[in-house]
């Protein structure tokens, strides 16, 4: 393989790896304060990819009022689903709240099918994302920058948020005990809230990414990265917001790595994925950055 | 407590009125037996021809193409030996699981005498199982993988076959656009596509005496989003051509990949890649593309095509896909088995389809040979300033 090629391959895996790494940690933060697998988390990825399509093309918005619409429009529904479908269920058995994300996820598919057709539509890409630049031998096209430049500004961002605000220290609070946080005289429904609709936010950048990543969008896009994404936040150890990201980055390479050493298995691509989650699960289940913490009684 | 029991017992009470009324319902087809009722025709107040479909999923713009052809025949023969049909469609959701499920459906729910579809090898080929063992015979519109009808008594279809179909390419690439070296990049998950790479390289190895123009065998899973990968490694042995039969919304991608990836050659695939989604999502990257299909308004394969386009472009606006042809054709050919075996007994509608000879199609005329295949012309298209246009007929 030549030094060029495996450029191409790494700024492939890179760009790819980021769209997991936003998803992953909407995953990542939601499991870290409730304990729960938000698996409606793919499913909000399409919806904001549909927002910003049909504020593009039906009302005829410019491409960045479209975009910010559908991210504050998704993070808003994200509290709406965290009111309806998780909150009434937070004294119950753990098991019906997964359960509850996991209709969730159905509804909004179905929905989706029913609301915006099976087929599958085009998303426009604003005209300066859609430039192939040559560096070194690899081509590579200007939204793989934004993608990139995007992920990591919102990573800065949200670490900040979490480690230096209030709202941070409440959530970090939250994640250790909840009961304890609401005797402090933290309103533990509003940071909850707040998780979720920041969770949904960044899924929106990641729907909207993908989205002007691979221009085609289906009542089902997210599920499939969905997917990947938990795989990257249980990859980086689930509950930890810089594993996440790490988990996303290094998954998104090894996929693209494993299709370039082994041509042949390119079709086992996704099984590659799966198997590293059983792998993961089977032999180090806290991932590369979780922490063990012992149960609570 | 008392009321606890109570609702248990309603419960149960529901749960065995499901059951009872499952049985009743299964057993209902062979209460009316097709074959006795069908002497008294004028008895009969419908009859019921079922087709599944694709329509959600990945290869829902296939399915909504065939059914515009399905809904203009039916609009123009909506009864049949004197009887009104009721044509009954379900989502097999481009799903196997769901397309055996939608069969059944419609065998032992909806009484269907005779079933049309469907778009996509695989869905047919489950779908097929399910209807080979009630023993009702199914006309296929476009599945072109010869798995579908190859072992079944009760399968045909309108259309051609991948052998064929993938022996057009090979040789279109060969002799007309002079490739010498080609990548190959597979739907791994699609019989169809599995089924026509094979065909694509077996044709390609027999006319250039060797493999060693395949410079590259990979591939890809359905609903894939990044084919960067595959598309690096396979341009890294420098194809002049890339063979990709898969679906449109796939092979959309692919080759919007490739063209930023900066490959200039040729981009090639199969019949599964007309749908306008082919063009819409690949923008820019459509153009140029070239793939073998079942028809084309302009290319005119049979005295029928004329009027069938007219009658088209009446009821849509718009000129008719590969597809719709063949779902028009498939649900005639329905018509002409059972007009021919003058009986709605689905025994005698699957001999009377077997016996199909010089059929007059839209899509060519179609005669049947041993498998229940039509032996017919193939066409290929090319993408310009967003349009599908005809580039030439290839004959068997």
């Amino acid at each position: 393989m030549t030094l060029s090629l495996f450029f191409q391959h790494l700024a492939n895996g890179i760009s790819l790896g980021s769209l997991y790494a936003l998803i992953a940690i909407g995953y990542t933060m939601v499991y870290g304060i409730l304990r729960l697998i938000n698996f409606a988390h793919g499913d909000i990825v399409m919806l904001a990819a549909y927002i910003a399509f049909y504020g593009a093309a039906i009302f005829m918005l410019p491409w960045w009022v479209s975009f910010l619409l559908a991210i504050v429009l998704t993070a808003l529904i994200g509290i709406v689903i965290e009111r309806s479908a998780y909150k009434p269920l937070r004294e119950v058995p753990r098991i019906q709240l997964f359960t509850s994300a996991v209709a969730v996820s159905f509804l909004l598919e179905n929905l989706g099918i029913v609301v915006f057709g099976g087929r599958p539509k085009a998303f426009a890409r604003p005209a300066f994302m859609d430039i192939t630049i040559r560096i070194g031998g690899a081509n590579v096209v200007s939204y793989t920058f934004v993608i990139i430049g995007v992920s990591l500004i919102l990573f800065a961002a949200l670490l900040y948020v979490v480690k230096y605000t209030r709202v941070g220290v409440a959530m970090r609070a939250l994640s250790k005990d909840i009961e304890t946080t609401a005797l402090m005289g933290v309103n533990t429904d509003r940071i909850i809230s707040i998780a979720f609709a920041i969770g949904s936010g960044l899924a929106a950048v990641g729907g909207i990414l993908q989205a002007i990543k691979f221009p085609q969008i289906n009542p089902l896009m997210g599920v499939m990265p969905g997917l990947k994404a938990f795989i990257a936040a249980v990859l980086g150890g689930i509950g930890n917001i810089t594993g996440a990201m790490l988990g996303g980055f290094l998954l998104g390479v090894a996929e693209i790595l494993i299709v370039a050493f082994f041509p042949n298995l390119a079709g086992y691509r996704d099984a590659f994925s799966f198997g590293i989650l059983i792998l993961l699960l089977l032999f180090k289940p806290t991932g590369i950055m979780g922490e063990v913490e012992p149960e609570k009684v | 407590m008392r009321s606890k029991k109570f609702s248990l017992f309603i419960s149960m009470l529901l749960l065995l009125s499901l059951l009872l009324g499952a049985c009743a319902q299964a057993a209902e087809p062979e209460a009316v037996e097709p074959g006795e009722a069908a002497p008294a025709g004028e008895e009969l107040e419908e009859i019921v021809i079922g087709v599944y479909e694709p329509m959600t999923g990945a290869q829902a713009a296939g399915g909504e193409l065939t059914m515009q052809g399905v809904y203009l025949a039916h609009a123009q023969v909506p009864e049949v030996l004197g009887v009104p049909i009721r044509l009954v469609l379900v989502d097999n959701r481009s799903d196997k699981a769901e397309s055996a499920t939608a069969m059944t459906r419609l065998i032992e729910q909806e009484g269907a005498i005779a079933v049309i579809g469907s778009y996509g090898s695989s869905n047919s080929m489950a779908g097929g199982e399910v209807a080979e063992r009630a023993g009702i015979p199914v006309m296929g519109c476009s599945p072109t993988n010869p798995l579908v009808t190859s072992d079944k008594q009760f399968y045909f279809r309108a259309c051609f076959i991948d052998p064929f179909q993938g022996r057009v390419m090979a040789k279109y690439a060969i002799e007309d656009l002079g490739v010498e070296r080609v990548a190959i990049i597979q739907d791994v998950a699609q019989d169809y596509a599995v089924g026509l790479a094979a065909f694509f390289q077996a044709a390609w190895i027999e006319l250039t005496g060797s493999d060693e123009g395949i410079v590259a065998f990979t591939s890809y899973q359905t609903g894939d989003q990044d084919f960067t990968a595959q598309l690096a490694a396979a341009m890294a042995e420098n194809p002049d051509a890339i063979y990709a039969p898969g679906y449109f919304g796939d092979a959309a991608l692919l080759a919007r990949q490739a063209r930023e990836l900066g490959f200039e050659g040729y981009i090639m695939g199969g019949d599964a890649w007309e749908a306008p989604e082919l063009i819409e999502i690949g923008g820019e990257a459509a153009e140029g593309l070239i793939f073998s299909t079942h028809y084309h308004p302009d290319a005119a394969l049979s005295p029928t095509s004329a009027q069938f386009v007219a009658d088209f472009e009446a009821e849509y606006g718009e000129r008719p896909s590969a597809f719709a042809a063949l779902g028009y054709d498939a649900y005639m050919l329905v018509i002409d088995a059972i007009e021919r075996a003058g009986s709605f007994d689905p025994a005698l509608i699957r001999d009377a389809m077997a016996a199909t000879e010089a059929y007059p199609a839209v899509t060519g005329n179609i005669t049947m040979d041993a498998n229940g295949d039509a032996v017919k012309d193939a066409v290929i298209l090319t993408v310009e300033d967003g349009e599908f246009v005809y580039l030439t007929t290839v004959s068997p």
